[in-house]
């Protein structure tokens, strides 16, 4: 359909009753937000990312997805930064739990890319069919109204085509869109599931002809090919496992400054903490649950001390964690090549490059 | 009750009831929790715990140290070292606590069945330890000989020291304890709990070993076993980190691959032995 | 009757010596009892004997002014009792204080060193024994001075 009439697809979607979330720029990026309509999208905007670098840049069209993916992911809204667990109240030495946790609105999320879809698939997994469920995680995941975006272009940090996690949109949506901007600016529309084809059909769409499913295809191998980083998966996991007293750890620690930037802006990192709180009158209780990172000294902290004092430490368990361990534990590695890490590492510490750096040091014998 | 309510129960602390406190040593403290219309739910494995919640104050992991035949109230042997496990036993009879759990593996329990069961103790590990030794003693046909080594830091912070004298009196049984600094009055053994290893009189071949301690201690003790003859695969250890969430989520007993909280706290020895040496893991 | 050499062979120190040592050995040997809070030897005295322990306990001690004496270690049945004996400057560093009727076999140190001197083999069996007994007991107090229950690291 034509790129002018994408907002009907928002009207659809918000007379079902969905609340709309998709990007839109703001203070200086592009981050997630509710957005009321089209006029909200970055249009013309794209961004130019490296390691430690993230800049708006305008294009010299007016593509509304013509970026990729910023500091931001949705685990904002399926896994809060901040949500209360339950309340209590006191009265007498004794206490009862208050549970009484309204359920937000449905939500529609728009252009939602390759890697972030196989990051909702990850943490799909680890908090909804490990051993116990996550009633926060699930109460959120159920039901979001999925219109993926195809990134027709790739930037500098982006190295899902390694991952197997991109740039195509392989599953898990509802519609997909990608963008065509040679000749008319137009979207190709698929549906991926029965909802998806019920919205179809609320709009007027013209059937893709070869020529414009060819375009598409293109651009996807092409945002596929223009990726400059990689990460060999070949035997990574060994890898990690065997390196654990290599030198090169401590060449990370000497950068890292641990400021957990990574584990915000990843869109797989899960770890929470707890925090406890009271009124004045200490008869009314809270119990909240706030985003963690294993970078930080008191994540490890037992009676007596951390165990992982030292940076080094913390920067290899997160690594080892995110693409080994995480195979262990939940069958696939928890990077979905989005590079995120990558762009909003203040020290532009580049985990493909670690990976690389210990993939040599191995063959050389120098681990 | 549906299983979503089921699901949300696993992070909502229940209500219990603090029945009895009892000064242990001088910093640990044995508490009696009752919940009486849940008495299925104080079933437990040996080796479990649970997260007991002080109203506004914060939560702490704790071993089940009671008898799982028991299953009118849960017992908890605490030792006070910060703010919430001094909450913790500073409750005075008929407050309130919150329970989540129980939560984690248990000892080997059926492994041991027809087997010669070491019990190896350090300071508070004997507190998640009884149990099992319960479970040997309330079904002493279904297990081999029963011996336990039991190591302290001094005769005043020696745990459950009237039980100590019981069990050495059970038939099948032996009970050698030790401390590390001995003090006036004390007539024992002096030395650390390795030292009693040759006063054991193990069947290693048909021996099943269950350790807990800190880990330094837990460390001296496989390599004894191993030097004793009993085999990596028959050790289990129980092992600590920091726990928040207890149900796998919060990310923060990760111990290598293994989540202490699930795949743990007791683990196979076979299992984690590449782990232990490794420093700041 | 046990005859004092088939104590000495069964005791667990002098398994897999053989039968032409078992004789030099036990020409050294001679049954001894002590009775509870009998003072096997002391710190200071001249070191030679040494005890292999069959039944009882006894528990190293060392004498600290001002208060009773601090027990370091204890040494129960079938555990060698002393060391001092074999090497200069042949003295006690500990007492030796049995916390209960003791029976041990006494080995006659004086007699021994002048053996080993003249069967270096002996010697080498008998120093074989103690440094393993020796590396136990050192690796077992760097493991009591962790201090690893106290609460505070």
């Amino acid at each position: 359909m034509p790129a002018a009439r994408l907002g009907e697809l928002f009207q659809a979607l918000v007379a079902r009753g969905f609340e709309i979330v998709g990007p839109t720029a703001r203070d200086g990026a592009i981050v997630y937000d509710r957005i009321s309509g089209v006029s909200d999208l970055p249009a013309g905007w794209t961004d130019e990312q490296e390691a430690g670098h993230y800049r708006l840049i305008r294009r010299n069209d007016q593509a509304l997805f013509g970026y990729v993916v910023g500091p931001q992911s949705w685990k904002k809204y399926l896994h809060p930064a901040e949500v209360k667990l339950f309340a209590a109240e006191r009265q007498s030495g004794a206490f009862r739990i208050l549970n009484n946790e309204t359920k937000p609105a449905p939500r529609a999320f728009i252009g939602v890319r390759a890697c972030e879809l196989a990051a909702l698939k990850i943490q799909d997994r680890v908090l909804l069919a490990d051993k116990y469920t996550d009633p926060i995680y699930a109460a959120r995941r159920e039901g979001v109204f999925i219109v993926a975006a195809q990134c027709t272009q790739s930037a500098a940090t982006c190295f899902c085509a390694s991952m197997g996690t991109g740039p195509q949109v392989k599953g898990g949506f509802d519609l997909r869109l990608t963008e065509l901007l040679d000749g008319a600016h137009q979207f190709l529309i698929e549906a991926g599931s029965e909802r998806g084809e019920q919205v179809l059909l609320e709009f007027e769409t013209t059937p893709a002809g070869d020529s414009e499913l060819r375009q598409a295809e293109a651009a996807v191998e092409k945002a596929a090919r223009d990726q400059v980083r990689s990460i060999d998966q070949d035997g990574i996991k060994e890898l990690l496992y065997q390196n654990f007293n290599s030198p090169r750890w401590d060449d990370v620690a000497a950068r890292c400054l641990t400021c957990a930037n990574c584990t915000m802006v990843c869109p797989t990192c899960f770890c929470t903490s707890v925090e406890d709180v009271t009124d004045v009158t200490g008869d009314h209780a809270e119990r909240w649950r706030r985003w963690d990172s294993c970078f930080t000294l008191n994540f490890s902290h037992i009676h007596g001390g951390s165990i992982r004092v030292s940076s080094k430490a913390r920067y290899r368990q997160w690594m080892t964690h995110k693409l080994a361990a995480w195979i262990d534990q939940f069958g696939s590695s928890g990077c979905t090549g989005c590079g995120r890490c990558i762009t909003w590492c203040p020290a532009g510490i580049d985990i493909t490059e670690e990976v690389r750096a210990m993939r040599e040091g191995d063959t050389h014998g120098n681990a | 009750m549906t299983a979503a309510a089921a699901q949300l129960d696993a992070m909502v602390p229940c209500p219990g009831v603090v029945r009895q406190v009892a000064k242990d040593t001088p910093d640990t403290f044995t508490l009696t929790v009752s919940r009486e219309n849940e008495r299925e739910q104080n079933a437990f494995k040996p080796g479990q715990f649970s997260m007991l919640w002080m109203f506004g104050v914060g939560e702490v992991p704790i071993s089940i140290s009671g008898d799982p035949a028991n299953c009118d109230q849960l017992t908890y042997t605490v030792r006070s070292v910060g703010k919430t496990t001094e909450a913790l036993v500073s409750h005075k009879p008929g407050m309130s606590i919150g329970i989540r759990g129980p939560f984690g593996t248990g000892w080997p329990m059926e492994a041991a069945r027809g087997r010669e069961v070491v019990i190896v103790a350090g300071g508070i590990g004997l507190a998640p330890l009884r149990p099992a030794i319960y479970e040997v003693l309330n079904h002493r046909d279904l297990y081999g000989r029963l011996v336990l080594l039991y190591g302290a830091r001094s005769p005043r912070e020696l745990l459950y020291r009237k039980e100590l004298a019981a069990w050495a009196r059970q038939p099948n049984t032996q009970v050698l304890v030790t401390v590390d600094y001995g003090g006036l009055g004390w007539h024992g053994n002096v030395g650390v709990v390795t030292t009693l290893f040759k006063s054991a009189k193990l069947q290693p071949a048909n021996s099943i070993a269950m350790i807990c301690g800190p880990e330094i201690m837990m460390r001296f003790v496989t390599r004894q076993l191993g030097e004793c003859g009993v085999t990596t695969e028959s050790t289990y250890l129980s092992m600590e980190r920091n726990m928040q969430c207890a149900v796998g989520f919060c990310g923060h007993c990760q111990y290598g691959p293994h989540f202490i909280c699930k795949d743990g706290p007791v683990f196979p020895y076979a299992k984690i032995r590449p782990l232990l040496d490794k420093h700041e893991l | 009757m046990e005859t004092l050499e088939r104590i000495i062979q069964e005791h667990p120190f002098f398994a897999g010596l053989g039968d032409e040592f078992m004789d030099l050995v036990s020409g050294c040997a001679s049954n001894v009892r002590f009775a509870k809070d009998a003072y096997i030897f002391r710190e200071g005295q001249a070191a030679n004997t040494f005890y292999l322990v069959r039944e009882g306990n006894v528990s190293l001690e060392i004498y600290a002014p001002q208060r009773k004496p601090i027990v370091v270690a204890t040494v129960g049945v079938g555990e060698v009792l002393g060391w001092s004996w074999l090497l200069p400057p042949y003295e006690w560093k500990f007492n030796a204080h049995a916390t209960a009727n003791t029976r041990a076999i006494a080995l006659d140190g004086k007699c021994l060193r002048e053996k080993c001197e003249k069967n270096h083999d002996l010697g080498y069996e008998f120093l074989k024994r103690f440094a393993q007994i020796v590396v136990n007991r050192l690796e077992a107090t760097r493991f009591q001075l962790l201090d690893v229950y106290s609460a505070q690291k």
